[in-house]
Formats: structure tokens, sequence, C-alpha cells
């Protein structure tokens, strides 16, 4: 949609009001099947420690969480500004590193984790400031490249600094007190589920992500979020009428910036444990990719579609892939394809395709769906 | 016949020199810069000659990416998997024919090599093909979908490696009579080293005289220049294009059997871990222009070798650092070449 | 009026959202010199540029010799004996002044008399022959331009103005160049602001507004009616010498 085409519609659409519209910022997902999907997904997300039992659907509805806030935020630069950045990850290491380095540091106290958070937030709104300007000089395809050879070399300096950053094996560290399994807020269990550290730390992790996404999605719908559309669709025009493109490119980096921190820093707290492989590693550069397209560009909640999505694929999808491959044994090939290991095939083939055919993703698709 | 020279506007005005020196000057003064930092001369000439051997490494791999850009103003992220896919078509000679390489002759040695090299160019051309046809045709004029798909094509291509290969990384063997070093008094050259300059050297040679002396290269270069007029003159640049594209994707693949045996060791992501070096480099030596690629690449490889020597923990951020600095000389590369 | 070598029929060009051919009809008859006059943005370039496919006709048909190359490629059509000096010269700078005429003629080598006779027309092309095109100056450009499109023999000739920017003395040379051109057989469509250069060399005219053929009839006509001049053009042949 341009922006123009998204000014007048929600010009000429009632706006709808109530307090679901103040919270989504008048940006409602447009979809009947939309809607409950993403009804189904949070409820779901808010739910899931009195759904299921165990150690690995919660970690899998936290990374779930946290992903829906980084992606969101790349969307941000995606989506709403025409940026393609490598350098998304470097912002989610720094998050996870902060927090990592001043609990292991500093002690596991809540105000190492404040000082580690802020440190952070400061760093990587210096390094998206300064990528910003560098990449001024030069053409904007130049912006990927000079994205990807930062981000590389970020991730080169956090293995050799490893007194600081414990290098590859990355650092494990204590939460405070109120984060740990041991803890217990309250002394009888609800709806038989002890409301231990561990649920107090997930409900932090998602509630940091639903702050953060809910906080976007007011920024692309603010006008701030208006003039990111209108340079995305034309940048000369939006030159000519007058807006300073490079600063609203730069302050929309930095922002999404800010929230890939929180969002790494939310994952370190979680795992209580941050690495090259978890925050900082090309691959996850890619998934944040298959995640942002697949769910659809430019939507905020493809976000939400595309994280729960790869996430529960990554988590369960190579168990049936697993249970296809043993089926298919005797064919020459066709076992190695659908191996639990090529799932990453299949999502690359289905990126390519939602590139070309549903540019959308398939929030895009449904709700082209429910209009036509 | 009139006589339209005799004019006094036309004729006060004589060409001036206009070939650029100074970038082609940089490589040499770097190397001298680095030698009292370094002081010992024979760790100098070593790190020299691995310098320029990586340089020439990374100048096949970025030199049809760069091509590829001016010509058709598209950029492949997906380049790297033309390396990797290289790296691994090594594979298909070495499996069958290991013994020519353990074999005490140069002979056999070298023809493993060449066997190699010509497999894996035929392989990543015909995949290159595959890849301009399949990925890159549909998303013409779009950079942010370019970026997009082309990183698509690599997670499958990288996948498909996978599936092939393994996804455990896998050691190969350096035919017998490049492995060493030369040894003349102090100084050690890794013969393997110096085989890769040498490689390098006839490549670049190659594309110059294409490029300088054929009517192709005549093509190319007015391509990257001006591909409108090109075919208002009445040729197809369409097919010029997949051959550019086609020819870039073997020289990747060439760079990607030469990287492969430089770390003796296979991995998937190979390619798209010195693409980030390529890009740096295709930056600095200003989009399009395969003489700028050249002086980058070697740039690049230097600085690389001596800082790693000098302070191995900045050898990744020095590469940054003189991108910077070129870009702050020189906004557009070293060599920027003329467009519309 | 001779016979027709290229002939435009209710031409429509969109560029972007931008409708800029309005239904252009015209007719090119083969020899002679035939000027498109028209303000600014009234759509000379473009209709140009359609002839030669580098913008697509949204609709309406083009014909050349009979042969319909609205739908076709721009190469097919620079092959069907069409050459075209765009504006900008589009001369490629990296490449010397010899590679340039070679790249132009793709058939092969240019052949001596032909040579001869190009740099007898532009004898500045011949002193810079091995050097970069981009150390010429304007004037010197717009020779190489015009040789390139005279490189091989071709039937005709769209060239958009060529004297634009020119200092005086150097519009009178390339008037000259064309009156040589003209002598020498070559069909010619020329775009051209510069009234005093158009009415010098053009056998026929044709006036462009908003994307439309205005008028169309034989140079001399409009030369001998001021008021016609005042109504098309704004201007009449004394303002201008």
């Amino acid at each position: 949609m341009t922006a123009r085409s998204a000014l007048s519609a929600a010009a000429t659409q009632p706006r709808p009001t109530g307090m679901m519209s103040r919270l989504l910022s008048s940006d409602m997902p447009r979809s009947r099947a939309l809607s409950a999907i993403l009804i189904v997904i949070v409820a779901g997300l808010a739910a899931t420690p009195f759904l299921f039992s165990g150690s690995q659907p919660l970690s899998t509805a936290a990374k779930i969480c946290v992903f829906i806030a980084l992606v969101a935020s790349y969307d941000l630069l995606l989506g709403y500004t025409g940026i393609v950045s490598f350098a998304h990850t470097m912002f989610f290491g720094i998050g996870g590193y902060g927090v990592a380095i001043a609990l292991e540091r500093l002690g596991p106290t809540w105000i190492s984790v404040a000082i580690g958070l802020a440190v952070a937030l400061v760093l990587s709104a210096v390094l998206a400031v300064a990528i910003g300007l560098l990449s001024l000089r030069v053409r904007a395809i130049f912006f990927s490249m000079i994205t990807l050879a930062v981000a590389s070399a970020a991730a080169v300096l956090a293995s050799q600094m490893s007194t600081v950053t414990g290098g590859e094996d990355g650092l494990s560290f204590q939460l405070p007190p109120q984060l740990r399994p041991a803890f217990r807020l309250l002394l009888e269990p609800i709806f038989g589920v002890t409301i231990n550290g561990r649920v107090l730390a997930y409900y932090l992790v998602f509630f940091a992500a639903l702050a953060i996404f809910l906080a976007l999605l007011r920024i692309v719908n603010s006008p701030f979020g208006r003039v990111l559309q209108a340079i995305r669709e034309n940048e000369f025009r939006a030159e000519a009428l007058g807006y300073r493109v490079v600063a609203y490119r730069t302050a929309a980096s930095v922002i999404s910036a800010l929230a890939a921190t929180v969002a790494g820093a939310m994952l370190a707290l979680w795992l209580r444990y941050n690495g090259p492989d978890t925050t900082l590693s090309f691959s996850i550069m890619i998934d944040i990719l298959l995640m942002v397209v697949i769910g659809g560009m430019g939507t905020l909640y493809g976000a939400v579609i595309g994280a729960t999505l790869f996430v529960l694929a990554q988590s369960y999808l190579q168990v049936l892939m697993g249970a296809a491959s043993s089926g298919l044994s005797g064919i020459p090939f066709l076992p190695d394809l659908v191996h639990p290991d090529r799932w990453l095939l299949w999502l690359g083939a289905l990126f390519i395709i939602s590139v070309y055919a549903f540019p959308g993703g398939i929030v895009g698709y449904l709700r082209k769906r429910q209009s036509a | 016949m009139t006589d339209i020279a005799t004019n006094a506007a036309d004729t006060a005005e004589l060409p001036r020199a206009r070939t650029d020196w100074l970038p082609l000057l940089l490589v040499p003064a770097l190397a001298l810069l680095a030698l009292p930092f370094i002081g010992n001369p024979s760790s100098w000439v070593t790190l020299t000659v691995a310098g320029l051997a990586m340089g020439m490494m990374i100048f096949l791999m970025a030199s049809g990416l760069t091509l590829v850009f001016g010509l058709m103003d598209i950029i492949n992220f997906g380049h790297g998997v033309f390396i990797s896919l290289g790296a691994y078509a090594t594979l298909i000679v070495l499996g069958p024919l290991a013994a020519w390489g353990q074999a005490d002759s140069l002979g056999l040695n070298l023809a493993l090599m060449g066997l190699c090299i010509l497999v894996a160019m035929a392989l990543t051309a015909a995949v290159g093909a595959v890849f301009e046809r399949v990925i890159v045709r549909p998303v013409y004029g779009s950079h942010l979908k370019q970026i997009l798909v082309t990183m698509g094509g690599l997670i499958v291509t990288e996948q498909a490696i996978h599936a092939i290969w393994g996804a455990s990384p896998i050691p190969i063997a350096l035919p017998a009579s490049l492995r060493g070093a030369y040894v003349l008094g102090d100084i050690v050259m890794e013969r393997y080293r110096v085989f890769a300059v040498v490689i390098g050297l006839v490549v670049f040679a190659g594309m110059e005289l294409l490029l300088n002396r054929t009517r192709i290269g005549l093509l190319i270069r007015a391509g990257v220049e001006n591909p409108e007029m090109v075919e208002a003159l009445g040729y197809r640049i369409r097919r010029l294009f997949v051959s550019v594209f086609v020819a870039g994707s073997a020289l990747a693949g060439l760079g990607g059997v030469m990287w492969a045996f430089y770390r003796q060791t296979l991995t998937a992501g190979m390619g798209m871990e010195v693409m980030v070096l390529v890009f740096i480099v295709i930056i600095i030596g200003g989009l399009g222009s395969v003489g700028g690629c050249f002086v980058g690449s070697l740039l690049v490889a230097l600085v690389a070798n001596y800082v790693g020597f000098l302070a191995p923990k900045l050898a990744l951020i020095s590469n940054i650092l003189v991108m910077a600095l070129v870009l702050v000389w020189r906004p557009q590369g070293l060599f920027p070449v003329a467009r519309r | 009026m001779s016979e027709v070598l290229l002939q435009l029929e209710g031409v429509h060009t969109h560029i972007g959202p931008y409708h800029i051919l309005h239904g252009v009809d015209c007719a090119i008859p083969a020899g002679g010199l035939t000027v498109l006059l028209g303000r600014n943005g009234a759509g000379k370039t473009t209709t140009l540029r359609t002839i030669m496919g580098l913008w697509q006709a949204s609709s309406g048909r083009i014909r050349f010799d009979g042969l319909d190359i609205s739908k076709a490629p721009t190469p097919d059509i620079a092959r069907a004996g069409i050459a075209y000096v765009p504006e900008s010269m589009a001369i490629f700078t990296d490449l010397t002044v010899r590679e340039n005429i070679v790249l132009a003629a793709r058939s092969g080598p240019v052949d001596s008399g032909r040579l001869d006779w190009m740099l007898g027309l532009f004898p500045a092309l011949k002193r810079f022959w091995n050097l970069p095109a981009g150390n010429l100056s304007g004037g010197q450009k717009q020779m190489l331009a015009i040789a390139r499109a005279i490189a091989e023999p071709r039937r005709l000739l769209l060239v958009d103005e060529p004297t634009k920017g020119l200092a005086p003395v150097m519009v009178r040379s390339m008037i000259e160049a064309f009156r040589a051109l003209k002598a020498a057989g070559e069909t010619i469509l020329l775009v051209e602001q510069n009234f005093y250069a158009a009415s010098a060399l053009g056998d026929h005219v044709l006036v462009m507004d908003d994307g439309r053929i205005a008028h169309s009839g034989a140079m001399s006509d409009l030369v001998a009616d001021p008021v016609l001049q005042q109504r098309l053009l704004g201007l009449s042949l004394d303002a201008h010498q």
C-alpha cells in the first residue's frame, strides 16, 4: 500500500474506536482469519505456563515472544522504511551481552540488569547513528553491504574479546533471585501451576515483547511512520516535500536497533546465557529475514505470524520431517530432502516464492482474501 | 566537405591525461609503509606474498559480481554460494582421482588442480545460468527484492549443498607438489600462495585483454556505462548480461576452488563468510570497475595480513576502517564508473 | 510527398503514472530532413524514445517501412535500420573514440571509404582517435554521437537536439554537417529547439504540443508564415535570428 493510499484509507474509513483499537493504534488486523490467528497466538502465549507442563513448551513460547519483538523491530526497517540491514543481530547481540556481562560482573541484581541494558541501549544507538552517517556518503545499495561487513566484524570482535564476552563459549550467569526457579511468588499453586521464578521470567519476556510490539505499532501509525512509508514509496518526492530523508531513515534505524537490543536482553535473561550462536550469528539474521518475509513485510502483524510459525517449525517441524524421512527411506535422495535438517531448504523456497508471489506474506494474503 | 575543426573553440581544447594513477600507487605504498612496522624483511615478504595470494582469490570471487552490478544494476547477495559450490565441486574430482594428488609428479598434481578448476567452473556456470533465470530475472529494477530473493537463493543452495555433501566440515588435501614452501635464505614463501598469485595474475591479465581487446569486452565496458545506448546500437544486452552473470559465477567457482585448497576445509557457509570481504572490496573499488576491484582486493588482503601480524585482534575491523577511509576520500570508490 | 518511411498512428506513451503522448499521428517521408519542433515538455524526446522502443507505446502503431515495430525490442529496431542520437549523446566516455565507432559498426569493420567520409565531416575525431571519449568537449562529443549513428549505412537517423548547449560557431558547424548528411541522401528526424537551425535544415516540419502533432507541413511554408509561427510556436523567426 502506498503512503498516500494509506493516508486516504485512514481518512475514509470510520476510525474504529474502543480500547482494543487504541491499544492497536487503530491499525486493526483487517481480516477475520488473521484476527482469529492473532488471538490464538496471543492467548496461547499468555497462557502457556497454564496450558502446557514441562520446560520445552515454555522455552518455545519465550523464544516466540523474543522473536516477535525482534522481527517486528526489523519490519520497521525493511517493511516500513525499505532498508535492508544485516546488522540487526548485532543490536540483538549487544542487548544480550549487555545484560550478560553486567550480571556476570556486577552480581545477580536488578541494578545490574538495569545498568547492562542501559549501556547496551546507548551503545546500540551510537552504532546505529554511526552506520547511518557512514552510509550517508554512499549509494543506498551500499547500506546493505556495509551493515553486513559491520555486523560480521562485530561478531568476530565478540568472539575474540573472550575475557569480556566469553568468546565462542559465551557467558552463563545467575539471574536476580526473583527470576530463579526456586523463587515462589505465591505459596499456593494457581490452577495447579506453581508461580515460581521461571514463570515470572517468562511473563517478563512476554510483557516486554508485548510492549515493544504495541510501541512499534504506535510508531508506524504515527505521522513519523507515515513519512517513513512515503520515503519508501518515493524517496525523491519525500525529499521534495521537505522531509529530510536521511534524518528519518537514521531515526528509524535507531528505534529499530533499540527494540532489538531490548529483545536481546530478554533472550539472555530467559536463557541465563548469551553467546555468539544465540544472538550474534549470521544464521539468526537469515532466520529474521525468513520470518519477516514469510509473515508479511510492512504489516507488523506479519512478525507475530512469521516468528510463531518459524519457531514452532524449528522446534516441532523437524520431528514431522524425521517421520517423513524414515517413511521414504529406500528411495534414493528423497529422504535426504525431507531429512529433519533440511527444513531450512523448504523455508528458503517458501521465502523465494513469498517475495515473488506474495510480497505481503501470509498477512497480505489473508487480507487480500478478506477484501476479495 | 566542411572542416569543422578549423574553428578556435575546437582546437583550444586539448585532451588531458585521464589515467588515474593515484589508487594504483596505493598497493605498493601500503606494502612499503608496512615494512618498517614489521621490521623483519623475511616476515614482511611472507606476509606480502600471503596478502597478495589472498587478494588474488578475493579478486576472482569479486570481479564477476562487480561487472554484473555495473551492467544490469543487479546486486547478487547470493554470489557466495558459487564460491561454496566451486569449493565442493573439488570433491567430485578428488573422490575418484585422489591418487593424482598424492603422486610425486608435478604433472599429475597440476592436472588434478586443472580438472578441479574445470569441473568447478562448469558446475558454477551451470548453476549460475539457472540462478539468473529463476532467481534474478523476475526482480529487475527493485533492489530490495533483489537482495531478499538472492538471499533466498543463498539459503536454498547452501541447504542443497548440505543435502548432497552433508553438513559437517570436510577436509581436503593439497596436491603434493603444492605443499610446503620455497626457501630463499631467510625468506619463506608457501608454494600454494605463489600458485594462487600466478592464477590470479593470469585471470586478471585475461580479463584485461578481453575487456580492452575484444568486441565483447568493449560491449561490456560500454554496457556498464550506458546499457540503454548499447541496446540502441542494436546489441541484445540481455544476452550479454546472462553471459557475464554465468562467467562471473564461474569465476567465483574458480575462486572457491582456490579458497578451498587454501583453507583445506570445506563448509557450506565458507562462501558467505568471504563475501564480507568481497563486498568491502567492491565498495572500495567502485561498483562496476574491474581495475578497482583488483586494487581493492589487494589492498584489503594486504591490510588484513599486515594488521593480523601486528595486532591480530584488529584484523577484520581493519577492513572496515580501510573501507571507511576510502569512502571518505572517494565516496564512489577508487575507480568510479561514469554512469548515466 | 514521397514514399513514407516511418509512420506513427495514434501512439500513446505512459511513463510511470504520467501520460506523455496523447495519440501521435505523423508520417516521415523517405529522404530529406524532418524537423520536430515544440515547447519543452511537448513530448518530442518521448516520441523519439518511443520509436526507438526505449519506452513502450501503451497503444497505437509504429510502422517502419511497412514493418510494425511498436512492440519490438530496441536492438531489433536498431537492426531494422534506425539510429538514435539521444540528447545526452550517451558517449561511452571510458572507451576511446575509435572504440565508440567500432561498437557502432555492428556488422564488422567500417570500410575505409565510409570512415574517410565520416572523418571528413568531423575531422576533430581523427585527432582524438585513440583517446578516451570522455576527454572530448561537448561539441566534439556531439560529433562523435552523430558519427556513431552513421558508422554503418542506416535508413533513418533520430537526432535529439544536437545544437543544445553549443556555442554559436559550433551550431553553424553542426548545421553544415547536417547539410552534408542530407546531401548524402540520409533520412533524418531531428528534434530541434533552435528555430534558426531548424529552418536552415528542415524540408518538412512537425510541431508538437501537449503530446500531439499540432501541425505538419513543409518547412518553407512555416518559414514564410509569421502568423502560423506565432500561433504554433509563440515566436517569430526574427526574434530568434
